[in-house]
């Protein structure tokens, strides 16, 4: 007995962490690693020249007047609009369904009617709202058939507002969920507390609620954050490829065979995913939330 | 007013003004929420002339028939078997191994942030670049990627995050002493794993194969340029949309979508059940477990 604990103690770990390790080796940081060694291919005249290392990519990528820029940014302004809209109506939403809602039987319901579709397809919800958008669409047209507008409104589709609308549809329960998590842990001695003191509505909301929430906040804006600015799909759907974010930069110079570029301006997509998504765990410990 | 599950009401008697905003926002967010894919639901029973757009035209079911017999889109049949089985394959694969990787993070190892951080690195590489590096990565090793094997790995870098952080939260909350109670009774390692550890995380490991398996059936992003010959559903009806778009790929989305909806809905009655037949069994220890630490409370002051 003293045997197999100490023995299965000392390697169990490691044999059950094992398979989890070799996949995520093989499937993530191998990929990871090929990209790293195209970015440094040397491209041209003509074809990806492999196995010939430049820095090429990246002086063209980070040069002053290179495309990267503007891409970038349009990936933080898309970024910040979704982040800032999800925080809000995700934060109202839950505030909602913990304070609000009472029955604790119709809280549970309404929580999961707003993350059910988390488990659905987001192509098909995406692609769910081109009878909406679009200048023949179902907005158009009412705001023609009611006389409000003479002429279809063109932002409709194929812009960055069919694009942020469908991030908001999508993301906003990457925000609720965390958020419940917590708020949903607030000891609601302490508003009764605060009240008996004589607080008021907004000077709880500040000074207790929004502060206890924050690791939620945090872990929702990692979801968010990470999501958005790394997403082609809903620009290739719903923007007709006309958005100029990065993540649609990489894809584009991908689709036209031009692999180092592509991959320099992947890796600098990822390099600075992984400064956000670090610089917000040094803030808030997720490992203690979970 | 009881302590437990009091609003908070800020105007005093009654319900504030801001409760009615909100529930107005909640309930419009429904509406947002759940509204666009029951239209794209009800323009796939349109007529033969029908289109993405308003108005509808028409009515009947041949964009319903059109998916299993396809004569004016792609054809989703073969696409859709192939989404099921691989992602039963991911399902199985993501739920045996979060499980293992959530008993190893619960014993503690030399290196477990460095894994933790490794699948928080898992959910947030941007997509297209798993999908770039492992496509030529396949490539220079001279393979071409399929659906079963370069799909299979995007699909796991996506539900193994998932399923690794909940195993992760349920195995933190399992009491320790739980598993020695078990020891002390003379309970083997694989006798506490089967009788104490698995029938208490057991909704924990069925929520891992629902993400597991909802997860990669809905997977676009990761795996759009590692399928080989063949497309997963998600992959066909972004295809399709790019070339000639009927109403059939609504017809194909709605399917998809209700299959999914009685996937989740299945989970949770089982769940539900799960969790009636546990409160059955746990209802005695639940009551003697509140009364015990007033007896010691009692007991304390006496034998003094």
């Amino acid at each position: 007995m003293e045997t197999e604990q100490t023995v299965l103690g000392r390697f169990g770990a490691y044999l059950q962490i094992t398979p989890l390790v070799l996949i995520l080796v093989t499937f993530l940081i191998a990929p990871m690693v090929v990209i790293l060694l195209y970015s440094f291919f040397k491209f041209g005249p003509f074809a990806t020249q492999i196995g010939v290392f430049v820095i090429d990519n990246y002086v063209r990528s980070l040069s002053f007047d290179s495309s990267t820029w503007p891409a970038l940014a349009d990936t933080i302004r898309t970024t910040a609009i979704t982040w800032a809209i999800t925080l809000v109506l995700g934060f109202v939403l839950t505030y909602y369904l913990v304070f609000d809602v009472i029955q604790l039987r119709i809280k549970i319901f309404l929580f999961l009617l707003a993350v059910v579709p988390f488990w659905t397809s987001g192509v098909v919800r995406m692609i769910a709202w081109l009878p909406f958008l679009g200048k023949e669409g179902l907005i158009n047209g009412s705001l023609i058939g009611l006389g409000i507008t003479d002429e279809p409104l063109q932002f409709l589709l194929f812009s960055d507002f069919a694009v942020i609308l469908s991030y908001v549809h999508v993301l906003t329960l990457f925000m609720v969920a965390p958020l419940f998590n917590v708020m949903a842990r607030i000891d609601l001695r302490l508003i009764e507390a605060a009240k008996d003191q004589g607080a008021k509505g907004w000077q709880i909301l500040l000074y207790i609620i929004i502060p206890l929430s924050r690791p939620g906040i945090a872990i929702g804006t990692i979801f968010i954050v990470a999501l958005t600015a790394s997403d082609f799909v809903a620009v290739r759907l719903l923007s007709g490829g006309t958005s100029g974010t990065l993540a649609t930069a990489v894809f584009n110079q991908y689709a036209q065979s031009r692999y180092p570029l592509s991959a320099a301006s992947g890796i600098i997509l990822l390099i600075l995913l992984l400064l956000f998504v670090g610089g917000i765990m040094r803030l808030v410990d997720i490992r203690k939330q979970l | 007013m009881s302590a437990v599950g009091t609003p908070i009401k800020f105007a005093g008697e009654g319900h504030s003004r801001g409760y009615y905003i909100r529930t107005v926002i909640f309930f419009a967010f429904l509406v947002f929420l759940y509204g666009p894919i029951i239209v794209i639901g009800i323009l796939s029973f349109q007529g033969e002339q029908g289109s993405l757009m308003f108005p509808i035209r028409g009515a009947s079911l041949i964009w319903f028939q059109d998916v299993f017999n396809p004569v004016y889109a792609g054809d989703f049949r073969a696409p859709f078997v192939r989404s099921i089985v691989l992602a039963l394959i991911v399902m199985v694969i993501t739920t045996l191994v979060s499980f293992l990787a959530g008993l190893a993070f619960r014993r503690g190892f030399k290196g477990s942030s460095l894994v933790f951080y490794l699948v928080i690195v898992s959910l947030i590489a941007p997509p297209f670049l798993i999908s770039f590096g492992l496509g030529i990565g396949f490539t220079s090793i001279g393979l071409t990627s399929q659906w079963w094997s370069g799909g299979l790995g995007a699909h796991l870098t996506w539900t193994l995050p998932f399923g690794v952080l909940i195993m992760f939260a349920i195995f933190s909350r399992l009491d320790h002493s739980i598993e020695e109670a078990a020891q002390d009774q003379g309970a083997t390692r694989w006798q506490r794993l089967r009788y104490v550890i698995i029938p208490i995380v057991a909704p924990g490991i069925l929520a891992v194969a629902l993400f597991g398996f909802t997860l990669s059936y809905d997977e676009f992003s990761r795996s759009s340029l590692v399928t080989g010959t063949g497309n997963t559903l998600p992959v066909e009806m972004v295809t399709v949309r790019g070339t000639a778009a009927r109403p059939s790929l609504y017809a194909v989305g709605t399917m998809t979508t209700i299959f999914s909806l009685l996937i989740i809905t299945g989970t949770f009655l089982s769940l539900y059940i799960l969790d009636k037949r546990r409160g059955l069994l746990t209802g005695g220890r639940v009551t003697e477990s509140e009364n015990y630490p007033k007896k010691q409370g009692a007991s304390a002051p006496a034998a003094e």
